[in-house]
């Protein structure tokens, strides 16, 4: 297949970028988007022009390294990360482009590569659980009802990608937020802190400059794990709730 | 176990802190909105008393006046939600900008709807509209003549609104701005009444769809109610021979 790419080029933090044009000749249908690249890529180095820089890690769809916005939807078109895109999704010829993630927090440090810190920066706010709960438990010797454990795995499928903030028109991680928020509280191990991380998480969102949410739900229109946006409603009003006892003077 | 330092911010300006986090503006929009979608649903009830006749119309607003100082008291309310719903948009709009400054070459809203994505231009038209609306049948600045209206009812000298109100729609040019207006209005509810049981967090995945189409049915509903009142009044001659 044959497709004409603009791509987005950018020398570094502080130059200008802009879009460039490459011609992506004698790709396979079934290349992944970031195969199709690589082959860009070696073409490029034939002619000394520097490689375009893009971040990739498993390509299989489980880290979240693969940040790419793809004729403006991050991780392009369907559902999925942008290493589980398949050329056969577009058609011969097509003209596509490639941005990277936009959001003010995720400040782009050279071409398709972002620095995606600040999602670091808000687990260690409050994303995990402090005590060592031990190793695995023996099955069922927690007894979590089944509906509490479904949507707690629905949560934790998040893959920290940063696609919901770079989706979203107000660049609001809150699906992300939400999903590690509702992961964590949901489950014996992580409810007692549950209060301190819906506080702590939200408030270094808002002090790395994320945006609010206004419910457009383009996120979760294109999170590859399917995180619905449900769980924004569940830390808002974990928040509010969590606020309210802060208020009253209550230990949180 | 640790405390995260953000977490353990808070303490007495713990209020403060809320209402200015992401979550708490937010969560003032939402609780602004509901009131002032139950300000606008109960308007329309009192003004379709206009379809009973001028003196269903009339004590109503009667009796709307004889609250004195209790009507000041709602008037000067609707206008503090009013003023905090703008306020904390104005200040969501603010920081929504900041976060997302570069906007995609190619740009492609997936997810939204128009109605979400307009709420800051339909939010101002609405606020342009209800500044005419309160200076055409409110304050009567409009049309003086408004003013000095006045019709008997059950004895008492009282403001005949139901002239004046028939008198104002059968100016084309206002019928127009109030079907525009409340247009708008309606626009905005489409995104806004669905929409705040998410800010509130009171939804989940499986009712969600059915707040948003309830949200929008009950936007349509009072678009049509408010503009039976101008539409029957400026087409059908509602009232004409009433005020003879
Ligand atoms: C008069 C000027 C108005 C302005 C400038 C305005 C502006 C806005 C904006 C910008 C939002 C979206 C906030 C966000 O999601 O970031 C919003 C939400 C909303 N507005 Fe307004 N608005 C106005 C009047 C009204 C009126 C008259 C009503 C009701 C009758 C109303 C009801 C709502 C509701 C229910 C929401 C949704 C809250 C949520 O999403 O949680 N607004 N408004
Ligand atoms: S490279 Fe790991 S998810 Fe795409």
């Amino acid at each position: 297949m044959k497709f004409h790419l603009k791509v987005w080029r950018q020398k570094d933090p502080k130059s200008p970028g802009r879009l460039e044009d490459y011609e992506a000749d004698n790709i396979p249908a079934d290349a992944s988007f970031l195969e199709m690249l690589d082959i860009v890529n070696a073409g490029l180095t034939g002619k000394n022009i520097e490689p375009i820089q893009f971040e990739s890690d498993c390509r299989e769809g489980i880290c979240g390294n693969c940040s790419l916005t793809i004729n403006g939807v991050p991780h392009g078109p369907g559902r999925g990360t942008t290493c589980q895109l398949y050329m056969r999704k577009f058609r011969d010829g097509d003209t596509i482009t490639i941005e990277p993630f936009r959001a003010d927090p995720f400040p782009v440090q050279r071409d398709l590569v972002v620095n995606r810190a600040a999602f670091d920066r808000i687990i260690q706010a409050g994303g995990f659980i402090s005590e060592r709960s031990g190793s695995a438990p023996d099955a069922n010797s927690v007894p979590i009802p089944k509906t509490t454990a479904d949507e707690a795995m629905d949560a934790a499928a998040c893959i920290g990608c940063g696609a919901c903030a770079a989706a979203c028109p107000n660049g609001s991680a809150m699906l992300f937020v939400s999903a590690k928020v509702a992961h964590l509280g949901l489950l014996p191990q992580g409810k007692p802190e549950k209060d301190r991380r819906v506080l702590g998480m939200v408030r270094q969102m808002d002090q790395e400059g994320f945006g609010n949410c206004s419910n457009y739900y383009a996120c979760e229109a294109v999170c590859p794990a399917n995180v619905p946006a449900a769980f924004i409603a569940r830390m808002n009003r974990e928040f509010t709730a969590a606020s309210a006892k802060e208020m009253a003077g209550l230990p949180v | 176990m640790t405390t995260s330092p953000a977490a353990k911010a808070a303490g007495p300006c713990a209020g403060q802190i809320w209402l200015f986090s992401s979550i708490g503006k937010k969560t003032v929009v939402a609780a602004t909105g509901i009131l002032l979608v139950a300000f606008v649903v109960g308007h329309l009830l009192g003004n379709l008393t206009i379809f009973l006749g001028p003196d269903a119309l009339n004590s109503y607003a009667a009796k709307l006046h004889s609250l004195g100082p209790a009507l000041w008291a709602i008037r000067a309310a609707l206008l503090g939600i009013l003023v905090a719903h703008i306020y904390f948009t104005m200040l969501l709009w603010k920081e929504n900008h900041a976060a997302r400054p570069q906007k995609y070459i190619a740009s492609n809203p997936v997810g939204t709807t128009v109605f979400a994505r307009t709420m800051r231009l339909s939010g101002l038209i609405v606020l342009a509209f209800v500044i005419f609306h309160l200076a055409h049948f409110t304050v009567r600045v409009v049309d003086p003549s408004f003013a000095t209206m006045t019709t008997t009812l059950d004895g008492h000298k009282v403001h005949d609104v139901y002239r004046m109100v028939v008198t104002g729609f059968s100016n084309g040019p206002v019928v127009l701005v109030y079907v525009v207006g409340l247009f708008l209005l309606t626009f905005h509810l489409s995104h806004g009444i669905g929409s705040l049981f998410q800010t509130l967090g009171i939804t989940n995945r499986r009712i969600r769809r059915t707040y948003e189409i309830g949200g929008r049915a009950l936007a349509w509903a009072l678009y049509a109610g408010y503009i039976s009142i101008p539409v029957s009044i400026f087409f059908f001659g509602l009232g004409k021979g009433a005020i003879q």
